[in-house]
């Protein structure tokens, strides 16, 4: 075993063990929308140390009061594999599916971004974002407001173009996600 | 002029009472109204309140009795006195006015602990709910199934810092198991069953119940548990019978087994005690216990090997780490159990079964987890076993229970007896002999020991003898000082003509000193037994052996003169510090009839062996201070 920096000074107490490496993973989470369901699932991670990289949630049923709660985390795989359990015992929560595992899954982020330019910088951003399919839905003669609809990657990418360009402002939904094929993660009954 | 005068007090009168009627009044009209008789007519139980619309407080009242409950301990305060005034109302529930709301919650941990059954407890909005954490966290880590009603400032208060508001549900919902607030009183009904259903499926825990006072206030319809709908929550307890087959075949092929059992199989019920007993029985294994789980199989008996971990036998570390097919039920690797991960029974293969799928592989990598209640694992279990007329291997078990005894020689929880000083160990060994004395004699009183937290309950956990489950309480996880006492006083509620004692030390019992005011109220003749040497024992042990002899305010100066403090409060108080008359104050403390101290002044030096200490495997356990791989250098 690697000896950590607490075991080189010699502590009477015990030393941390070593990590093993780290991956992300997509989770989906259908829950019960119901007061409080949300704490509990973020102060989950909180609680025991768990790092979230983008979390969303929005009601995907209605009339069964369900949400769907899309997490992308990071951990070892050990780790993620208490998040799931962890998350599988609450009471709210209906169904925990561990995307990047159990299937190949799509994943797409939403960003509005405000680019504020003028003459050639303004024509350029313009360019780069018909490359990207990102739409405008917004323009003064002096800003864009663009929607670009991708992979975090591809997000990433346009932001990191758009920088030089005049970006002021990003707003991201953080990733929704669903597995490929016929087979769902939940049958809304 | 005359006229208006006379008018005028009218007028107030008249408002007066309209104020004090406004709630009755209202109640009328909604109970005339088409839905509140719809409700009724569909509401096609028996209960004798369904015939009418009841009050948020009175379905708090008819949803306990109907879920089996007949004491809760509580406190009140403003946000709860509808609560109350229905209690005062009714007679089927037995309230018991603790001293302060985290022995409410204690005490009903002691009550469901003892009893199986879901223990209730009731405490006002802000700081009645604030103190009442510590006991709800103490159930988390313990699983044990609490269910806590908060009082709350009414629903349009609620947000705007009101007098006594605090965001409970916010606060409570990392150390509940799940939790509510109920801002509709419709929903009232079944989320008590819910919460009753929660706290007592799957893995044990507490569950937080947060009612604005306006609730309590409002009419609404009542539904029995029958009518309610639980299906949300209903984790697996049967096994997956192929993992169980597979189990069964590693035991039977298995040359250095060991059972390691925990509090799950004490959760389950006498059943599961009773199965266990008659598997290990069966296989002829050795077995140890968790600190939550003795009691689950007879400590007594030849295979058991006393508890495990930290303080626990020599012999039971030592089979587990040289074990080489672990089967661990009901308990959860805790870090006091295991010591250093990764020297943790390195060449053995292990089972785990556990009714929770996030115990399994959290801090252990197991090879077999099964996924179920210890009933009924251990009955799948032993069928198979039956079935497929597996025997364990005779020669591997003979060289194995060889080995065990050679470890069992070391005797490592023999202590310096003395003749001058009352040693803590010497203390527990005659309170275990006064107790089996009751115990064997005809009529008998049952006997139910708590323990506060530290040296004293590790002792208590050492030297005391425990042959049936639901008959200990201690605080496992959490390690709550101050727990025993009101724990005991929920024991003794549950079990009126029991024999209760409360093994405690002398700091821990401070921490809830305050419930000798319940103890008298309601005559419950619950036995204090401290071990009192003065220190806080465990603080002053480590840092004796790790943190270079420097006692940083470990010393409990100024402690009270306990014997007056009994007798303040209204019980008996009893002092010994000669060995010569411990057995006769053991014998006079077993015969009162009110709440009683017996202070034994205990030698202040000893210290708590064997140990392993943190970070350390179990191999590596000392059993004495001066022993010499005790690296003091370290420090």
């Amino acid at each position: 075993m690697a000896r950590t920096s607490q075991q080189d000074r010699k502590s009477v107490y015990g030393a941390a063990p070593v990590q093993d490496p780290v991956s992300s993973h997509t989770l989906a989470v259908i829950v019960d929308n119901e007061p409080g369901v949300l704490a509990r699932v973020i102060g989950l991670f909180s609680g025991r140390g768990y790092n979230i990289e983008s979390l969303t949630v929005a009601e995907t049923d209605h009339t069964a009061r369900k949400s769907r709660i899309t997490i992308v985390c990071s951990g070892t795989v050990h780790v993620i594999e208490q998040i799931h359990h962890q998350l599988s015992r609450l009471v709210p929560v209906h169904k925990v599916s561990n995307l990047t595992l159990e299937s190949t899954h799509l994943e797409r982020e939403l960003a509005l971004l405000k680019v504020v330019g003028k003459k050639d910088k303004r024509i350029e951003a313009l360019r780069v974002a018909d490359i990207f399919r990102a739409r405008v839905v917004d323009s003064t003669l002096e800003s864009f407001v663009f929607e670009i609809t991708g992979t975090t990657e591809k997000v990433n990418a346009f932001i990191d173009l758009m920088r030089p360009l005049g970006l002021t402002e990003i707003s991201r939904t953080g990733v929704a996600a669903i597995s490929r094929g016929k087979e769902g993660v939940y049958e809304a009954a | 002029m005359a006229t208006k005068t006379t008018l005028k007090p009218k007028n107030k009168a008249g408002a007066k009472s309209a104020a004090k009627s406004a709630g009755k009044p209202q109640m009328k009209l909604v109970k005339s109204t088409p839905e509140a008789k719809k409700a009724k007519s569909t509401s096609a139980s028996q209960w004798v309140y369904d015939k009418k619309t009841l009050t948020g407080a009175e379905i708090v009242i008819q949803a306990l009795v109907d879920n089996g409950v007949d004491t809760i301990f509580g406190y009140p305060g403003g946000a709860v006195l509808p609560i109350y005034d229905a209690i005062f109302q009714q007679k089927k529930i037995k309230h018991v006015l603790v001293r302060h709301e985290q022995a409410a919650l204690h005490a009903a941990e002691g009550y469901a602990r003892s009893t199986g059954k879901v223990g209730c407890a009731l405490v006002t909005s802000g700081p009645g709910a604030t103190n009442a954490v510590t006991g709800l966290t103490d159930a988390l880590l313990d699983s044990i199934p609490v269910l806590c009603f908060s009082g709350q400032v009414p629903t349009f208060l609620i947000g705007t810092d009101a007098f006594q508001e605090a965001d409970t549900t916010g606060i409570t919902r990392q150390c509940t198991k799940q939790n509510y607030l109920v801002k509709d009183v419709k929903d009232l009904a079944k989320t008590v069953h819910e919460a009753f259903h929660v706290a007592k499926s799957g893995r044990p825990g507490p569950v937080l119940i947060d009612l604005p006072k306006d609730v309590q206030f409002a009419p609404g319809p009542y539904q029995s548990p029958e009518e309610t709908d639980l299906s949300r929550y209903c984790p697996r307890t049967m096994p997956d019978i192929s993992l169980i087959e597979d189990a069964v075949e590693m035991m039977a092929n298995a040359k250095k087994p060991v059972f390691y059992t925990g509090g799950g199989v004490v959760n389950s019920g006498t059943e599961a005690a009773e199965l266990l007993t008659e598997f290990v029985q069966m296989t002829g294994f050795p077995i140890t216990s968790t600190l939550m789980g003795l009691g689950g199989y007879p400590m007594r008996d030849k295979q058991h090997l006393g508890m495990l971990g930290m303080h626990g036998t020599f012999e039971a570390n030592w089979a587990m780490h040289d074990c080489d097919v672990m089967i661990n039920i009901g308990a959860r690797f805790d870090d006091r159990v295991t010591g250093r991960l990764d020297a943790f029974a390195p060449n053995s293969k292990k089972i785990h079964i556990d009714i929770d799928p996030s115990s399994i592989n959290k801090n252990v990598r197991v090879e077999l987890g099964i996924v179920a209640d210890s009933v009924e694992a251990l009955r799948a279990m032993i069928a198979v076993w039956k079935k497929r007329k597996y025997k364990a291997d005779a020669a591997a078990m003979k060289a194995w229970w060889a080995q065990i005894e050679k470890w069992r020689a070391v005797k490592c929880l023999n202590y310096q007896k003395s003749a001058k000083t009352i040693k803590p160990q010497y203390a527990l060994e005659r309170l275990q002999a006064a107790l089996d004395k009751e115990m064997s004699k005809k009529n008998g009183r049952d006997v139910f020991i708590s323990t506060e937290v530290g040296q004293h309950q590790m002792w208590a956990a050492q030297f005391l003898k425990f042959d049936k489950p639901n008959h200990w309480m201690t605080s496992g996880g959490l390690g709550t000082m101050g727990y025993g006492f009101p724990a005991a006083i929920g024991v003794q509620m549950a079990h009126p003509d029991a024999l209760v004692v409360d093994v405690a030390g002398d700091a821990s019992i401070l921490m809830n000193i305050q419930e000798m005011s319940t103890a008298v109220q309601y005559r419950l003749p619950v036995k204090i037994f401290i071990l009192n040497n003065q220190w806080m024992g465990m603080v002053k042990q480590w840092q004796e052996l790790l943190h270079g002899e420097r006692y940083s305010n470990s010393y409990t100066e100024s402690l009270p003169d306990f014997v007056k403090l009994a007798e303040a409060y209204g019980g008996i108080g009893m002092r010994v510090s000669d060995p010569a008359e411990l057995d006769d104050v053991i014998a006079k403390m077993m015969k009162t009839d009110c709440v009683t101290i017996v202070d034994v002044c205990v030698d202040p030096s000893e210290n708590c062996f064997p140990m392993i200490p943190s970070g350390k495997a179990h191999n590596e356990m000392i059993l004495s201070a001066d022993a010499e791989k005790f690296d003091k250098t370290l420090v």
